[in-house]
C-alpha cells in the first residue's frame, strides 16, 4: 500500500479515496452485476444433478463440485461471447482466413446481437430523461420492422448510397407513429404511457399479423412472410461468411452520440430533460410540457423502429412474424442500468449483448438454458433500482446525494 | 391545468360543470354516432329480407334449446331506434350517475347488431360463442382483481403478468408430484403470494420506482420459469413432473339444465364459480367493511390514513400479498384450469390486458368483469370471425379490446377514477 500511514487526525488519501468510492455509484453497479453474477451461478449449481452427487460423498467436494460447475458455466458463457483463445491461436497460425473468421465470430456475433439492444436501450432511455415510460419499445421495434422491410423491398431503383438511409428513415418512422400516439395522448388527455403503450405494443402485433398474412405477404410463400428486400437496401456485412456483423452497429453508436448531443448540448434537450426532472419547474419557466413529452415519445419510438429496422434490414432481409425476442422488456433494464445515458446504454447492451450470444453457445457446451441470461438480468436490475439492498450487503455508506435513478411520476403523471 | 392555477375558486367550479356538460354532450353524441352507424353501414349493406340465425345450443350440450331465426333488418332498426333515443335523452337531460350502465347497455346493443349483421345469410353458434367468452374471461378478471387489490391500496402492479406465470409453473409441479390438483393450486396461490412479497419489499421498503418493481418481477419470472422448465419439466425424463391434470367441469344441478343460459354459465370447472365468487366477495370487502374502508383510504390519502392511526406501510404489504395471491390464483387457471400442463410463457400477456381490464373497469371489481368478458367476447369473437359472412379479418376484432382501452384512458367517453395515491410510495414522517 502506497498511502501514508501518520497517524494524525487528518485522513490518508487512501481512505478518502475508498470513502468516497464506497459512496459512487460506479461501484454500486459494478457490485451489481457481480452479485447477480454469482447469484445465477448459485443458481446453476443448485439445478446440477452432479452437485447433489458429490454433496452425497463429502461437503467440501460438493462445494468444489458446485464451484466448479458454476465456473465451467461461466467460462462457457465467456468464450461464447468472445471465442475460444486456443482456437484463435490456432486459427491465426493456420493463416486459413475461413478458419479465422470462424473463431473470432463469436465476438462479433455479440456485437450482432448488441445492437438492436443499444437502439432499444436508448428508446427507453430517452422516456426516461422527460420523465416517460415507454414500456411499448416491442410493439414500436415492430412496425419499424414492418415499415423498413417494406421500404426495402417496395421501393425500387434507389442506388445502396440512398436506398439504405431510405428504408433506415421509414424504419424509424414507423416506430415513431407508434410512439407519438401515446405521446399525445400522455399529453393531451393525460392518458398513462405505460397502460396505453402496452396496448399499442398488442395493436402492433395483431396488425403486423394481418400484414403479414395479407397486403404484404409474399405471394410465393405458403406461411406468413414478406417478400425478400432488395440487394440495394440490405446492411453491408464487414466481413465474409459466417460473421453477419453489419454497419448496424455503427449506426446505432452514431444514434447514442446524436442522442447525447441533443439531450445535454442542445435547449431542446435541455428542456426535455427539465420536464423530466421537475415538470413544475419547467411549466413556471415557460416550457411547453405538451411538445416535449410528444417529441419525446416521437424520438423514443423512432429509436426502438431502427432497432427492427436493424434487424430486417442487416439480418434476416425479410419479415417473419413474431420476429422479435423480447428487447422491449430488455430494453427497460439497459437504460437503468446504462442510468439513462446514451453511453451508460451502449455500455449495458455490450454486456447484455455478449451475455446473450454467449449463452447461446453455453447451452450447447453445458446445457445450462439460455433463460438464465434474464435472470441475471433482472436481478441487476433490481439490485440497480435498489441501491439500498447493494449497500447493506457490502456495507457501503449512503451517497450525498439522494440516488433518484429516474424520475417517474405516478399513473396520472 | 393552467388556468387551475391561474383562476379562484369560483371559475374552477364553473369549469367542472363545464367539463361535466361537455362529456355529457359528447356521450350523447357517441350514442347518436351508433345509431348512425347501423343504419349507414349494416342495414345499407343488408341482402334484402335477410335472416339472421343464431344457434342458442353449444356444440356438446345436452340442454337443448331452439334456434333462434329473425329477419335482420327489423332488429337492426329497432337497435337503432333505441341507441336515438338513449342519445337524445343523454343530451337533453343526461343519464346522471347511470351513465355508465347506459353506455354498456348501448355498447353491448351496438356489438348485437354487429353480429346480427355480420351473421346475416348464415348462422353463429351465439352459445357456443359467450360460453367461450366465459371461459376467456376468467384469467382476465381474475389478474384484474389482482391489480384491484394492490392499487386501491395505492401500489401500482404491473407484475400480474409475472406473478401469473410462476404460479402457473410452481402449481403445474406441485400438482404433478403429489398427485393432487388442490395441493397444486394451494402450491400457485402461495407462489404468487411469495411474488407479492417481493414487490411489496422493493416497492414499499426500497421505495423503488413500482413499475420498475414489476418490471423486474416480469422479466424473473418469465427467466426462471423458462430456465425450471427447460431444464427439467420439457425433457422426457421429468415428463411426470408436467402431468398436473386439469379440474373437471362442474355441472351445477337444475341450473345448468336451463336451455341456453345453463351451459353458457353453470357448466365450467370451478374456476368460473370462482371468478363469481370473488367478484362478489371484493366487492362486499372493499365497500362494505371496516378493512375495505381502509384499504381504499391508504390508496387514496394515506397521510390522513396514517393520522386515523391507520398502519399504511402494513396494509400496503397485506392489500399486496393479497394481489399476489389472487394473482396466482388466476395463474394456476392456466395449468389446472386451462391446458393441463405448463409451457414456456404459457400466460402470453394475459396479466396486461387483466391490467387493461381493470382500468376498463374503473378500478371495481364489477366493473373489472364486464370488461374482461367484453374482451373474453372479442377474444371469442376472433377465433370465429373466419364464419362470418363478413370479409373482416381477426385481427381487427382481435385488436378491438386495445383500441377500447386507450379510447377509454384517454377519456373520450368519460374519465376513469383511479386511486388518488396510486403509484405514490409512502414516507412517514
Amino acid at each position: 500500500m502506497t498511502t501514508d500511514t501518520t497517524p494524525t487526525t487528518k485522513k490518508s488519501g487512501f481512505s478518502i479515496f475508498l470513502e468516497e468510492l464506497s459512496r459512487s455509484n460506479a461501484l454500486v453497479i459494478f457490485l451489481a452485476i457481480i452479485t447477480g453474477v454469482i447469484l445465477g451461478g448459485v443458481l446453476v449449481a443448485i439445478t446440477t444433478a452432479e452437485v447433489y452427487a458429490a454433496f452425497k460423498i463429502s461437503f467440501w467436494g460438493g462445494l468444489k463440485e458446485a464451484f466448479v460447475t458454476a465456473w465451467n458455466t461461466y467460462v462457457a458463457l465467456f468464450t461464447g461471447a468472445i471465442g475460444n483463445p486456443e482456437k484463435i491461436k490456432e486459427a491465426f497460425a493456420s493463416g486459413d482466413p475461413l478458419a479465422i473468421r470462424r473463431a473470432i465470430n463469436p465476438f462479433f456475433e455479440s456485437l450482432v446481437q448488441t445492437t438492436p439492444l443499444i437502439f432499444a436501450g436508448l428508446a427507453v432511455a430517452l422516456g426516461f430523461r422527460v420523465g416517460l415510460f415507454n414500456i411499448g419499445a416491442e410493439g414500436q421495434i415492430f412496425m419499424g420492422a414492418i415499415t423498413g422491410v417494406w421500404a426495402g423491398y417496395a421501393i425500387q431503383g434507389l442506388p445502396p448510397i440512398i436506398h439504405i438511409p431510405v428504408a433506415l428513415f421509414f424504419g424509424a418512422l414507423g416506430g415513431a407513429i407508434w410512439g407519438f400516439v401515446p405521446g399525445f395522448l400522455k399529453a393531451k388527455t393525460g392518458a398513462h404511457e405505460v397502460i396505453t403503450t402496452i396496448m399499442m405494443n398488442y395493436i402492433a402485433f395483431r396488425l403486423s399479423d394481418w400484414l403479414l398474412k395479407g397486403p404484404m405477404a409474399d405471394p410465393n410463400e405458403y406461411t406468413p412472410k414478406t417478400p425478400w428486400i432488395l440487394p440495394s437496401a440490405e446492411l453491408p456485412k464487414l466481413f465474409e461468411q459466417p460473421i453477419r456483423f453489419h454497419i448496424g452497429f455503427f449506426v446505432a453508436i452514431l444514434m447514442a452520440v446524436l442522442v447525447y448531443l441533443l439531450l445535454f448540448k442542445t435547449t431542446w434537450g435541455f428542456e426535455m430533460r427539465m420536464v423530466g426532472s421537475n415538470p413544475n419547474a419547467a411549466r413556471y419557466a415557460g416550457i411547453k410540457i405538451t411538445v416535449s413529452t410528444v417529441l419525446a415519445m416521437v424520438l423514443s419510438g423512432a429509436l426502438a423502429g431502427l432497432a427492427g429496422a436493424n434487424e430486417v434490414l442487416g439480418l434476416n432481409h425479410r419479415l417473419i412474424p413474431a420476429f422479435s425476442s423480447g428487447y422491449g422488456f430488455d430494453s427497460i433494464a439497459l437504460a437503468l442500468l446504462g442510468k439513462s445515458h446514451p453511453f451508460g446504454v451502449i455500455l449495458s447492451s455490450l454486456l447484455f449483448g455478449f451475455l446473450r450470444n454467449g449463452a447461446r453457445s453455453m447451452q450447447l457446451a453445458v446445457g445450462v438454458p439460455i433463460d438464465i441470461v434474464s435472470i441475471l438480468q433482472a436481478l441487476i436490475l433490481a439490485f440497480i433500482a435498489a441501491p439500498a439492498i447493494i449497500r447493506t450487503i457490502y456495507r457501503l455508506k449512503a451517497p450525498k446525494h439522494a440516488e433518484d435513478l429516474v424520475s417517474l411520476r405516478s399513473w396520472k403523471g | 391545468m393552467n388556468t387551475a392555477i391561474e383562476t379562484n375558486g369560483k371559475t374552477v367550479g364553473k369549469g367542472i360543470r363545464n367539463r361535466a356538460r361537455n362529456r355529457r354532450i359528447i356521450m350523447g353524441v357517441v350514442f347518436l354516432a351508433a345509431a348512425a352507424f347501423i343504419w349507414l353501414v349494416f342495414s345499407a349493406n343488408l341482402a334484402p329480407g335477410a335472416v339472421t340465425k343464431y344457434v342458442m345450443t353449444p356444440g356438446g350440450s345436452t340442454a337443448l334449446a331452439p334456434d333462434w331465426v329473425f329477419t335482420t333488418s327489423v332488429y337492426l332498426n329497432i337497435i337503432a331506434g333505441m341507441l336515438t333515443l338513449a342519445g337524445a335523452y343523454q343530451i337533453i337531460r343526461g343519464f346522471g350517475k347511470y351513465t355508465n350502465g347506459v353506455l354498456a347497455l348501448v355498447a353491448g346493443l351496438f356489438i348485437f347488431g354487429f353480429l346480427s349483421w355480420a351473421t346475416a345469410g348464415g348462422q353463429t353458434n351465439l352459445a357456443g360463442l359467450l360460453r367461450v367468452m366465459v371461459v376467456r374471461s376468467v384469467p382476465l378478471t381474475l389478474g384484474a382483481l389482482s391489480g384491484i387489490l394492490c392499487e386501491r391500496a395505492g401500489v401500482v402492479n404491473i407484475a400480474i403478468e409475472g406473478m401469473m406465470l410462476t404460479a402457473a409453473f410452481v402449481s403445474t409441479v406441485f400438482a404433478s408430484l403429489a398427485h393432487n390438483l388442490w395441493v397444486g393450486l394451494l402450491a400457485g396461490v402461495l407462489a404468487g403470494g411469495v411474488m407479492g412479497v417481493i414487490h411489496g419489499v422493493l416497492s414499499i421498503k426500497y421505495k423503488i420506482n413500482q413499475i420498475i418493481s414489476g418490471t423486474v418481477i416480469n422479466i424473473f419470472a418469465t427467466g426462471i420459469t423458462s430456465y425450471l422448465s427447460s431444464k427439467y419439466i420439457q425433457k422426457t425424463q421429468f415428463q411426470y413432473l408436467n402431468e398436473p391434470g386439469m379440474f373437471p367441469q362442474i355441472q351445477v344441478p337444475l341450473l345448468s339444465r336451463i336451455p341456453f343460459i345453463g351451459p353458457i354459465l353453470f357448466s365450467h370447472n370451478m374456476y368460473v364459480f370462482a371468478m363469481i365468487f370473488f367478484v362478489a366477495l371484493l366487492t362486499f370487502l372493499l365497500y362494505k367493511t371496516r378493512w375495505g374502508l381502509r384499504l381504499r383510504s391508504v390508496g387514496e390519502h394515506p397521510k390522513a390514513a396514517d393520522t386515523l392511526g391507520i398502519n399504511v406501510f402494513r396494509t400496503r404489504y397485506m392489500a399486496v400479498i393479497l394481489g399476489g395471491m389472487m394473482a396466482g390464483f388466476a395463474g394456476t387457471y392456466f395449468s389446472l384450469g386451462s391446458s393441463g400442463r405448463f409451457d414456456e410463457v404459457m400466460t402470453a400477456g394475459r396479466g396486461f390486458i387483466g391490467l387493461a381490464a381493470m382500468i376498463f373497469g374503473n378500478w371495481n371489481p364489477i366493473g373489472s368483469m364486464g370488461a374482461g368478458m367484453l374482451f373474453g367476447f372479442f377474444d371469442s369473437l376472433s377465433v370465429k370471425a373466419s364464419l362470418l359472412q363478413v370479409p373482416l379479418p381477426s385481427e381487427f376484432l382481435g385488436m378491438a379490446p386495445y383500441l377500447a382501452t386507450i379510447i377509454v384512458l384517454a377519456g373520450v367517453v368519460g374519465r376513469g377514477q383511479m386511486p388518488a395515491a396510486d403509484g405514490e410510495p409512502y414516507e412517514k414522517e
